[in-house]
Order: C-alpha cells, then sequence, then structure tokens
C-alpha cells in the first residue's frame, strides 16, 4: 500500500486525557484499573473509568447526541488539538472531502439500558426523552462526529466487536485510494455499560482482580472505555522522521467460533503476515509487537502461538491492556496511538499486572519499559465472532 | 456538486429476501412493474449450512443474512469461503436487544452467554464464517437510515483498490416494542450482491458510483416506496429495479443526509 501519514492522532483512556498523561501513565507504569463502582453494577471486578465523563456537555445544538459514549467522544477530540486540525483539514481538502470511520462496539446501548428502567409501568412504553437513532445506534458516534465538524463525506461506523477501531484504517485505507475522499477521521470510542459488563460474566471471562495479560494465571479481562482517534492524511514532502506512518493492514476471519478465538490463532497469523506482506516487512524488522493480549485463557494461549509462528521468540511484544482495561470496540484506536507513542518516544511499554509469566508461550513479553528506539510497530486487534486485524505502523524516517 | 471519482464494478449475483420479495428471480417482475407488489410477512428459511449449536442460538438477523448471501453467490456461481464481505446492518437484532435491556433493568441481570454474543453487531458475519467457511476479511458495518449505500461503498472500494470480488449483505430485521416506538423497523429485509472488478459470463450488469448532491430517487409503486422508506436496506432497491427492467439507466440512491449516491448501470 502507499502510506498513510497519521497527520493527527489523540487518545483518552483510563490512564490519560490526551497524549501527554498516556504518555506519562506509560512511563510511570500507571495503570487505570479499579474496583468497579460504575452506576449500579454488582459484579465483582475492576474496570478503567475515564474520569469525569458525566460533566462534558454537547453543544446545545446536537443535544439529541447526548448520551455517555458521544460525551467520551467529544471528550476525546477536544485533546491534543485534535479538533482543530479536523478544522484545519476541512479548509484544506474541503467538507466532503474528509471522511469518518469510527470503531464502536456498544456506542450508546446505556442510554437504552437506563430508558428501560424507566418504562410506563402501564404501556411498557420507553420514556419520551428517549431518542434511539442520535444516542443507542451503532452509528450514532460517527454521526456525532461529522455533525460537530460539519463534514459532509462518507461516514460510516466499523462494529466488530474489539477488532472495530483496527479496521477502520483499512476502510479508511480503501477508500482514500479509490479517490473518493482525501482524508480521513479514524478512531474509535466504546464506553462502560452494563451489557459488556454482565454480559462478559455471563461467559466467565471477566477477572476479579486488574487484568493480567499473558500471566500463567490469568483469569479474565477488565473492561474499560475509551476514545482514541486520528487523521489520516496521504504523506506530505519533507516529513518530519518522527511522523507516523500507516504501513500496513491485514485483515482475517476466523470461520471456527463466536466466543472463542481459533486455539491455534489461525485467523490471527493470516492478519499479521497480510499486514506484513502488505507493508513488504519481513518479521525481523518489527521492532514491537503491541498483542490484542485480553488475559483470557483462550485469546492469549492463540494469540501467543499465532506471534510465535509468525515472528519467532525474539520481538519485543506487551499487552497495554493491563494498563487501559479492555476498551473493546475503541481498542485497536488505543493501541495504535500507543504505538504511535512508541515510534516517537522510543519507549516500548510494558506489560502491567502480569506477575509470573506464562512459559507455554514462548515470547518476549516485556515486564518491563525499554527505552530504546523503534521503526516500525505491529498491533493487533481481534474480536467475539472471530474477527482479526493487524496494523503495522512505522517512523517516517526509520 | 457531483464530485469526480467514480467506483465501477459488476453485479455477479444478487440476493433478496424481504415482504413479499421471496428471492431475486421471483421479484424481478415485481420490481418491474409487470407483475403488483403483494406485502406480506417476511419469511425467513432455517439456516440450514450451520452446525446444529450455532443453527439454534441465531436470531433473524442471521438467517436473513445467510439466506440472502448465499443465494447472490449461489447465482454467481462462486464459492463463498473465497469471498471477502461486507456486512451492513442499521443496527442489528432488535428481538435480542430487548430481551437484553429487559433483563438488565430487572432483578435478575444475568443475561445468557448466547444472549450476549448475539448482542454484538457483527453476529451475523461470526456467523457467516462459521457456515461458509470464509476466512477472508469482513467488515461490519452500520452508519443508520445510510447503512446500505455506506456497505455499497466499501464493497465498492474493496473492489475497486484491492482487484478482488467481495460480497454486499445488507440486512436488517425488525424491532419489537417498546424499541420499535423508537426505531419503527416493520419487518425483516436484505439485499446481497455480488460485485467483481472484470466483465464476466455471469456478469448482470455494470455499475459506476460517485457521491452526488441530487435527491434520491423514488419508487412508483406506492408499497414498494414505502418499504423503501420503512428499512434502512430496502434504499437499495431502486439499484434493483433497474437491474430488473434491463435497461441503462442512472439511479440515485439515498444514502447521507446530504450526500447521496449516483448509479450508472448498464446491463451486461
Amino acid at each position: 500500500m502507499n502510506p498513510l501519514w497519521l497527520s493527527h492522532f489523540t487518545a483518552t483512556s483510563s490512564i490519560g486525557r490526551g497524549l501527554a498523561q498516556t504518555l506519562d501513565a506509560l512511563r510511570q507504569r500507571r495503570a487505570g484499573l479499579a474496583p468497579c463502582a460504575f452506576d449500579t453494577v454488582d459484579l465483582a471486578t475492576f474496570i478503567g473509568e475515564v474520569a469525569g465523563v458525566d460533566t462534558v456537555q454537547l453543544p446545545a445544538h446536537l443535544a439529541d447526541f447526548d448520551c455517555r459514549n458521544n460525551r467520551l467522544a467529544l471528550l476525546g477530540l477536544m485533546q491534543d488539538g485534535f479538533a482543530e486540525a479536523v478544522r484545519a483539514a476541512i479548509v484544506k481538502y474541503g467538507a466532503q472531502r474528509i471522511g469518518v470511520f469510527l470503531g464502536t462496539s456498544t456506542s450508546g446501548i446505556l442510554q437504552t439500558e437506563l430508558a428501560y428502567r424507566r418504562r410506563d409501568p402501564v404501556t411498557g412504553a420507553l420514556p419520551a426523552d428517549f431518542i434511539y437513532g442520535t444516542t443507542h445506534n451503532t452509528f450514532s458516534v460517527a454521526d456525532f462526529t461529522r455533525h460537530y465538524f460539519g463534514l459532509t463525506g462518507p461516514a460510516v461506523v466499523v462494529s466488530s466487536a474489539c477488532s472495530s477501531s483496527a479496521k477502520v484504517f483499512s476502510s479508511a485505507r480503501r477508500m482514500m485510494a479509490a479517490g473518493l475522499i482525501d482524508a480521513a477521521v479514524v478512531g474509535g470510542v466504546d464506553t462502560l455499560c452494563l451489557t459488556t459488563l454482565y454480559g462478559f460474566n455471563s461467559l466467565g471471562l471477566i477477572s476479579e482482580q486488574a487484568c493480567r495479560p499473558f500471566d500463567a494465571q490469568r483469569n479474565g479481562i477488565s473492561i474499560g472505555e475509551a476514545a482514541a482517534f486520528a487523521l489520516l492524511e496521504h504523506p506530505q514532502e519533507n516529513l518530519s522522521a518522527d511522523a507516523v506512518l500507516l504501513l500496513g493492514v491485514g485483515e482475517s476471519s476466523d470461520a471456527y467460533h463466536m466466543s472463542s478465538p481459533h486455539p491455534d490463532g489461525l485467523g490471527a497469523r493470516m492478519a499479521m503476515q497480510d499486514a506484513l506482506k502488505m507493508a513488504g516487512l519481513e518479521p525481523t524488522e518489527i521492532g514491537y509487537i503491541n498483542l490484542h493480549g485480553t488475559a483470557t485463557p483462550s485469546n492469549d494461549a492463540a494469540e501467543g502461538k499465532a506471534v510465535a509462528a509468525v515472528f519467532g521468540s525474539a520481538t519485543p511484544c506487551s499487552s497495554t491492556k493491563g494498563a487501559t482495561g479492555h476498551t473493546l470496540g475503541a481498542a485497536g484506536g488505543v493501541e495504535a496511538v500507543i504505538c504511535a507513542l512508541a515510534l516517537q518516544h522510543g519507549l516500548l511499554p510494558a506489560g502491567l499486572n502480569t506477575r509470573q509469566l506464562d512459559f507455554s508461550l514462548d515470547l518476549d513479553y516485556l515486564l518491563e519499559n525499554r527505552e530504546q528506539p523503534v521503526a516500525r510497530v505491529l498491533s493487533n486487534s481481534f474480536g467475539f465472532g472471530g474477527t482479526n486485524c493487524s496494523l503495522i505502523f512505522g517512523r517516517a524516517n526509520p | 456538486m457531483t464530485l469526480t471519482a467514480t467506483l465501477t464494478a459488476y453485479v455477479e449475483g444478487i440476493g433478496l429476501l424481504g415482504p413479499g420479495l421471496a428471492d431475486w428471480p421471483g421479484s424481478q417482475a415485481v420490481l418491474g412493474g409487470s407483475q403488483p407488489y403483494q406485502p406480506h410477512k417476511t419469511i425467513l428459511p432455517p439456516p440450514v449450512l450451520l452446525p446444529a449449536a450455532e443453527r439454534r442460538r441465531s436470531g433473524a438477523i442471521v438467517k436473513l443474512t445467510l439466506a440472502t448471501g448465499l443465494e447472490a453467490i449461489a447465482a454467481a456461481g462462486l464459492d463463498a469461503a473465497s469471498l471477502p464481505s461486507v456486512f451492513s446492518s442499521s443496527g442489528g437484532d432488535g428481538e435480542n436487544c430487548h430481551a437484553i435491556c429487559e433483563m438488565l433493568a430487572s432483578d435478575d441481570r444475568q443475561i445468557s452467554p448466547t444472549r450476549f454474543h448475539n448482542s454484538v453487531h457483527n453476529t451475523a458475519a461470526g456467523y457467516w464464517s462459521i457456515a461458509t467457511g470464509a476466512m477472508a476479511t469482513s467488515s461490519v458495518l452500520s452508519a443508520f437510515d445510510a447503512s446500505f449505500g455506506a456497505g455499497l461503498l466499501e464493497a465498492l472500494s474493496q473492489v475497486v483498490v484491492d482487484n478482488t470480488r467481495a460480497v454486499l449483505l445488507a440486512c436488517d430485521t425488525a424491532y419489537p416494542e417498546p424499541l420499535y416506538s423508537a426505531r419503527p423497523i416493520p419487518d425483516a429485509f436484505g439485499i446481497a450482491l455480488v460485485l467483481a472488478p472484470q466483465r464476466n459470463a455471469q456478469s448482470l450488469a455494470k455499475i459506476t458510483v460517485s457521491l452526488t448532491d441530487a435527491s434520491a430517487d423514488r419508487l412508483d409503486d406506492a408499497a414498494l416506496e414505502a418499504l423503501r422508506i420503512a428499512i434502512p436496506a430496502a434504499r437499495g432497491l431502486p439499484l434493483l429495479r433497474a437491474i430488473a427492467l434491463r435497461q441503462e439507466q442512472r439511479v440515485v440512491l439515498d444514502y447521507l443526509d446530504s450526500t447521496h449516491l449516483a448509479v450508472a448501470i448498464v446491463p451486461c
């Protein structure tokens, strides 16, 4: 593929608002996970909640979009001058030449969960103030974003569970290559809700402690929430050396099971190999892998086997979900931003909470931060329904 | 504003299922206007291709997706296992969403694993991959009422940029009360299209798509027009009508509020 430039990017998660706080948390090995006190949830688990989401106010003309997911989206757009960068891109390219491609798994479903507590006792009707289309609906966060900026180009939500906001890079890449648009706002936003907390609990996939990816005793995920965005443009001439480029994308489906990965990580392997092929790179040219690493026994085992099959055991890797929690539909976006920070600052972030590595998985899993220049990195995002996406990012001047 | 970029592909197979529309061969005369449209509730066939356990767990969106997708791929004479896929649905399984929200508002919040894994927007894509053995990429999209257009653009960009065939599966299913009052989708409707980068013996029509601010075409038949408006996936009906008529035509499909899709159709 022709590389695409992440001209601006930002992430807001439980470890911080924006890049400076996120980088500082990674450097200080600070996790954002805490015992769950969200809403009325009565589960013994840890979550990665973003502070202050409830106090975010949407502009009055977009009040119909008001829900936790769009509040977090706006909070995310406000960081690192990202909104200003989008506005500058509109001046440069035109509002119809910029696409919006955002990932989410549950969108604003919390709004419907709350509305179901306020049904009319006689008719069963939902409250009159409940607006489905602009809050709960899967498209809501992309629709909010395009209205917020006045964008009129193609817009879509990718909702393939935990691969959603990795796969947005692929959709944007194709549409930019097809010439329909000149730039794209990509990313992911997912927020805490009861459906995912009780749903993952029903599958026995939630840890009672802060999640421990690739630990021998790992026993499930910690659910988090996040908003991450990147502005994709064709590279301009004379990019600075630390400019971050999207170099390759690989996608596959497991064709195996709805909620368990292929035991040998076959689909995951295909996604990583396809990303390398698209980037024209050998496995040895990847300096760090941000693993999907959810901390469920089956995910980490399957991913570990797949990574070992493609890369051997020498490539430094870690899962940052011990810090952020699993932010589901936002995870691919958050981890793309963490990869960009790794490239720009020469920081290979340690996996947190992991005490004793699962030695059946033969990987160079980082338990301590490693400060060293890195030129190209790969990020894995795999999801329910067997949907896999691997992204490769690199410095403009390795 | 008509932007210059266009995306061209060849339609090789069509699947169609909706109220009073049982399949593509049987619906062409209705869409073309030579037979009357007689709406009745959509009949969803059982998903026989799925293993027994998955078949039991599958909801309407899975049945609809499998039925329309397999019809299109069989018509094109292709193997589903080899095809990249684009799933576009305005909101997924409304019945399942209702059941989950009802439980979460009750004293017993222990929703079942099946309920939960049917709640993800990519449920139909996951079942499709299991049923067909397809390990190629699948894009799973939502754009609310613009979902058909969003899916068509995604599938076309795959065909054009990655020089591959792709199958578009645009499906929506009914919402039960009380959600229905907030999202009045009355029945199941799906369109599947196999799109290819080159013309082949099985090509039905060449389509060339661009963005436009022209208004979306309406259908002459009042009942079909009501269907087009009521169910987002049915916004693709003017394209199918043009293919059914086997005439060179230009139609405008509904997409986002201010941006629509101009489609030039040339029969093959």
